[in-house]
Order: structure tokens, then sequence, then C-alpha cells
């Protein structure tokens, strides 16, 4: 279990329903959390995630699939696709991106307030896929750091919900780009302060 | 519809032999080769005299010949819709002085066209009203398509560097001294749907000036076919239109078929036919759906979905793959279908109406809807055949022409169809006609199933398709044709074709030429959202910044197919 303290033992509500009913453990004894505040705000982070969808080929339209009510990604926490990057913290990028395209996905990515994560949807986003060419940005890691790739051209609606599930999963261990570098940050203040 | 002698003779009429138009002989098509001094006149003459009437300007590309003597080649493909026949022009040029009389002042239909021959290949366009790069950024150096030009040779574009139309950049005043607003809509724009750019001047909220920039998805397929072999170019056929992949499978199978001489086994025909309609009903599905979702009617979207995920599981079923299928191959088809498969396409033919009806309850006598779409993005006929415009937008216009009926290819002329059409030539009626379009693709994909056989489903000509696996390893022979095909490819006689099919969206063309050998000497794809694209701006003028958004998307247009 990467997070205890997201995850309690189970509570019993005692009492008789009452106003001052407490959760109890089992032994009667009452329950507290302890936990530190950013793990706090990265449990909510994780289980709110806003996307960006930067859907630029056919990537977007298996991304389509991915927020209708079939797949459904709400039962995940994502559904509020924002188009504006001040609203959004999870930038996916569905598609190829050219590199006339390139400065624009870069300015919406420097426009998203932090923390922010990105999803790198397809393979054509992931290394270019098969277009080896004289237009075309050979992985969007070129121009923006990546914290999921996500395969496939283009890649099943499962695949993309699992891109999801990894990054959420990666939020409450503290794997992202931004919690890596985060931590990397205080670290060596710490040292320079010690 | 009048023959090739007679259509020579018209043209002679005004062209008498060494005024500099010489008829090419053979070919796929009628073709003649131009002086460019003759060109202008010629233009105005094949557009004007009645007995030609090439109203239509389909195609303008340029191929590169370094060997020649004249290096550069302009192509021009032209049709009427009057008399159904076709011509292709071809103009040489030298490369030091690579410059051609711009035909803009005769068909509109040539304004992106020759801006894209300009970019690739550095041939100059002269009088074109605004003559600058379209696909590629505006720090790239060289032409790619040119064959000197290394397909990986990349450019790096700056922030700031971006083109920005010239106009934009001024303030200006209206009477009242008021500055007039610049606004930029995309590339990345809820409404775009993909990566498209439009710069619009507001007064208040009126559009006064608009002007549209592409290429934010130019991926170079045509260099790329350049580059692979003859079948490695289907997947990215697929990655055009994306919305209904199949359909630019079977044109492009169609048109290199067409230079080899082979046709598909007819089960590979009907199960074309049966996948290409319904890959229209998946494209209309998103269209119309997009079109509702951006004029503010979320629920018909989430509806049509549904019918749309149902058609992919039977695509899926079929090659694997959900949206781009790769399940075309020269000669045929790459396997067979599931078993299940006739049940489960009739199973859609009664699943989809259903969708389709709870749709138009829904919408199509919306007081909203209507609103906000009729009178909207109006395009007259004329001025629609004269941007270069094709299919359903076409179509609503009151243009009947359907490549399906007009030049009929899988055996159309034998299934029985209407081609829907609507006059408005609004947003509304480009809504009605796709609407009634789906209902016509299911009525032909229910008489197809019909005919639908036991048989091979790829040609047995080994030239072209690989043996069957057991033969390669039981015989010599087939073990040799197998060795061939992967390691060479299939070799394409010499020649030009031009294969054109009904498309989702319209005409979609594929200009081919081989030199022989198993790689593509050159392929340009004729799309057809790029001319119907190049005709928004000049829509745009006088529309609320909010039509915008219900004409963009009423278009139907996919950025892979548009910037390629």
């Amino acid at each position: 279990m990467g997070n205890p303290e997201v995850r309690p033992p189970l509570p019993v509500v005692g009492g008789t329903g009452t106003a001052g009913a407490v959760a109890k453990q089992p032994d009667g004894s009452q329950v507290f959390l302890t936990t530190k505040l950013e793990k706090l705000l990265d449990a909510a982070r994780k289980n709110s995630l806003w996307p960006l969808p930067f859907g630029t080929a056919c990537c977007a339209i298996e991304f389509m699939s991915f927020m209708m009510s079939h797949y459904d990604i709400s039962r995940f926490g994502a559904e509020v696709v924002r188009f504006s990057p001040r609203q959004s913290d999870l930038l996916i990028v569905a598609g190829t991106v050219t590199d006339k395209m390139a400065p624009v996905m870069v300015r919406i990515y420097e426009q998203m307030a932090e923390p922010k994560y990105v999803i790198s949807m397809g393979v054509c986003a992931c290394t270019g896929g098969f277009y080896r060419a004289y237009h075309v940005v050979q992985g969007i890691d070129e121009f923006i750091p990546v914290d999921v790739y996500v395969p496939g051209c283009p890649p099943t609606p499962e695949a993309l919900l699992q891109g999801v599930v990894k990054l959420q999963e990666m939020i409450s261990n503290g794997e992202t780009r931004y919690q890596r570098a985060l931590a990397a940050k205080r670290a060596s203040q710490a040292q320079a302060g010690g | 519809m009048a023959n090739r002698e007679e259509r020579l003779a018209a043209i002679r009429r005004a062209f008498p032999e060494g005024s500099g138009v010489v008829e090419l002989a053979g070919g796929d098509m009628q073709t003649l080769r131009v002086d460019r001094q003759a060109l202008p006149a010629l233009a105005r003459h094949l557009k004007d005299d009645p007995a030609l009437d090439f109203k239509l300007l389909l195609d303008v590309c340029g191929v590169d010949y370094p060997g020649r003597e004249e290096r550069f080649e302009v192509v021009y493909h032209l049709t009427s819709l009057e008399h159904g026949h076709r011509v292709r022009l071809k103009v040489p040029v030298r490369e030091e002085d690579p410059v051609v009389p711009s035909v803009y002042g005769v068909w509109r239909a040539a304004d992106w066209f020759e801006r894209e021959a300009f970019d690739m290949f550095g041939i100059r366009f002269e009088g074109h009203p605004n003559l600058k790069r379209i696909l590629c950024h505006p720090a790239f150096q060289g032409h790619a398509l040119r064959k000197d030009y290394d397909p990986g040779q990349r450019w790096l574009l700056r922030e700031g560097e971006q083109e920005e139309p010239a106009w934009a950049k001024e303030a200006q005043e209206d009477e009242d001294h008021f500055e007039t607003q610049v606004l930029n809509l995309g590339p990345s724009h809820p409404a775009t749907h993909g990566t498209l750019r439009t710069v619009v001047r507001l007064n208040g909220e009126v559009i006064t000036k608009a002007e549209t920039e592409i290429g934010y998805l130019h991926r170079c397929f045509e260099k790329m076919a350049e580059t692979h072999t003859w079948n490695q170019v289907i997947p990215y056929t697929d990655r055009l239109n994306y919305c209904s992949a199949m359909m630019n499978g079977v044109g492009y199978a169609l048109a290199v078929e067409k230079m080899l001489g082979v046709e598909a086994p007819p089960r590979a025909q009907v199960i074309r036919l049966i996948l290409s309609e319904l890959s229209r009903v998946m494209d209309h599905i998103v269209d119309v759906g997009a079109n509702l979702n951006d004029v503010g009617a979320m629920t018909p979207f989430l509806y049509m979905y549904q019918g749309r995920e149902e058609l992919y599981s039977v695509l899926e079923a079929c090659c694997g793959s959900r949206l781009t299928m790769s399940y075309v191959r020269i000669g045929g088809l790459s396997n067979d279908t599931p078993p299940d498969f006739e049940d489960s396409v009739r199973y859609l033919l009664k699943r989809i109406p259903k969708l389709i009806g709870d749709m138009e309850t829904l919408i199509t006598e919306n007081r909203i809807f209507r609103g906000r779409t009729e009178g909207v993005g109006a395009i007259s006929a004329e001025s629609a055949v004269d941007w270069g415009w094709t299919g359903p937008c076409l179509r609503a216009t009151g243009v009947a022409y359907d490549v399906r009926k007009a030049h009929p290819y899988l055996g159309y002329e034998t299934y029985d169809f209407k081609v829907p059409v609507a006059h408005a030539g609004d947003t509304y009626a480009r809504y009605l006609v796709r609407v009634e379009e789906m209902k016509q693709s299911l009525r032909i994909v229910e008489q197809a199933l019909e005919r639908l056989q036991p048989g091979p489903i790829i040609t047995d000509n080994h030239n072209v398709a690989l043996p069957p696996k057991e033969d390669v390893y039981t015989e010599m022979e087939s073990l040799i044709w197998h060795f061939k095909l992967i390691m060479e490819g299939m070799k394409v006689p010499v020649g030009e074709s031009y294969g054109y099919t009904e498309a989702a969206n319209g005409e979609l063309g594929y200009y081919i030429v081989s030199d022989g050998g198993g790689h593509p000497y050159r392929i340009k794809v004729r799309p057809p959202c790029f001319a119907i694209f190049q005709a928004f701006p000049h829509i745009l003028e006088g529309h609320m910044v909010a039509d915008t958004v219900a004409i963009m998307s009423s278009l139907n247009i996919i950025a892979g197919e548009l910037d390629r």
C-alpha cells in the first residue's frame, strides 16, 4: 500500500443516530486520521483530474469514445473537460503534433497551473509514429515532459482509461514529474539549509 | 457526353495546332500538354465553351521530374458536371524559371491548390492574390516534395515566428472611430475539432474579414507514400479522413487496381461497398453530432455515438481495429469477414435508423437549432462549384453531383438509392442532406447484404497479392512469388492515373504516377474538404462570431485529410 494515510481501517458508525455520533473503531476507540497536507491534496487531485484534450488527429476521435457513455471516463472522476489551460491540470495530447503545432502545445502547457500532468496518447505523440517526416515532431517529449505514454495507433479507449488510472496511481505514489521535481527541490533546499 | 474527338475539336476551334496545346496519346483520361503562355486563355475557353463546360476545377498539383529538361510539371484536373467528361492539363516549367500564370481568376478553387504547389515545389503562380506557404510552417526552408529534399529534414518553428495575416497587425478604426477587434480562433479551440485556425476582424460582433490558416496537421502523407511500397501506403490512407477510414483505402486501392488492370473478386467488392457505406454513416454521425454539440445540443451526440460504437464493433470484428482499419489490400481485402458478419450488419440496419429517428425528433424541427442554422453560412450553387466543392456540402446547394451516380464504381449503378439534394445551401440544408444520406447508405447496405456470396476475397494474380500461406510452404513457385512481393513489393506499370470515389466529404481523388518501381513515384490526394474549407473565410464575412462555430462543423473539415 503506497498510501495508508488515505485508506483508514473501516470505521463503524457508533451512537444512536443522534447528533454527536462519531466514527468508532471495533474496539470502541475514536477514529482519527493522520496525514500530510500534501498527501491529502494528492488524494483530491488524483480523483478529480480535469483534462484538457489537445486533440489533433485520429486519436481525438478515440478520445471522444473515451468520453462518451460506453467507456465513460466519469467513472474515474476525470470527465470535466476544459479547453482552457487555466482550468485544467491534465494535458492529454491526442494525435500527431507537427512542427507548426509545437509552439502552440508548449504555450498551452506553460499556461497550465501547477501541479500539472501530461498523458501522451498514441504513438504519434509518443514517438512520431510512422511519420518519420519533415514536419512531424518525433515525440512530444522533445518539447514538454510526459508522465504517461499510451501506445497504439490509435489506442483503444480502454488503453487510455488504463493510462488515466496509471496516472492516478503515480499521483498517489508521488511519482509524477511534478512531484519528483518538487521533492528534489525540497531535498536540495534541506541540504543547503542543513 | 461528347467524345474525345469532339472535345478536341471544340478546343481546336480556339487553339489550332501550333498554338501551344498538344493532345497526349493514351492515358486514363484526355490529357493536354499546355504551354504556360497559352494557359490563361485555354482555361477561360475550357470553362466558358458550352460544349466543354469545365466548370469544376478538381485539383492542381506539381510533380517533380529531376531528370527532365523542364523539371516541374503542374497538373490540373477538370470535370464538367453537365457533360460528365474530364480532362487533365499538364504545364511543364523549368527549374530556373518556375513560373506559371495563376488560374485563380477563372476558377477560385485554384486558390489553395496553387499555394500548396508553391509550398511543396516552389512553383510560383503569377497573379495569385496571396501566394505563400500553406501547409509547412513559415520557418521551413526548401520545398518538401522535391525529389532532392530529404524526408527527415526538419526545421524548428519558434514562438513568435508563427504566421500572422498582414491585415491583422494593423489597427483599424471604423467610421465611429472605434478600433475594430482582431480575434484568433484556434488552432486549439473546442469548436475546431482538430487543428484549424481562423483569424477574424470584428466590427462589434460582425465579422468583416477572415483568413484561415491550415497545415497544423501536415504530416507529410505524400512524401511518406514515396518512400513506401504500394501496399504499405494503405495504413497512411486510413489516417487521411480518420472518421471514415475505410473509404480512403477503397479509393486508393481502386486507383492502383485501375493502373494494374486487376479487379477485386466479387465478394471483396461487396464487402468493400458495405463497409464504405457504413463508414459514411459513421462519418455523418460524427459530423452531425459535432455540429449539434457546437450549437449547444449535446444529447443527440450522445445518442448517435452509441450507434458509432456499435459500428466500431463490426469493423473491429472484421480486421481487429476500430478506427484506422487497414482492411483493404490492393486486389481485395486482407482477410475474410467473421462468420457473424451478416447478422451483426443486419442488427445495425435495425438499430441505426432508430437512433437517427431519435435525433430527428429532437432536432429537425427544433426552433433553436433552426434559428441557429437556417440562412447561416449559405452559399450559392454557382459559387460552390467555383470553389471546387463536392459531396454533401455541394448537394446542399442543389447540385446533384455524386460520383456514385455520375461515374459508378464497385457496381453502384446496380443499386437502388437516391442522391439527396437540398437547395438553401446553408448549415441547415447540409444537416438535412447528411441525415438523408445516412438513410440512403443503409438502404444500399441492405441490398448489398443480399448479394454477399461466398468466394475468394483477394485476387489470385500473384504479381499483386500474396499466395495462400499453405502454398508458400509446399510449392516452389508460390514461395518465389511470396519472396518477390515481400522483398520488392508489387510493380505498377509506368503511367499515371486519377482515381476518384465519393468519400464522406465529396470527391476523393488520387492522382498516382508510377515509374514502374516498387514505390509510388508521386501520389497526390485530392482531399474534398481542402476545396470546401478554402471558401470558409469568404462565407464568414458578414456573420456573427457564434456562427463561425455552426458553419465550421457543418462543413465537416477533417484535419487529417485537409493537411495530409
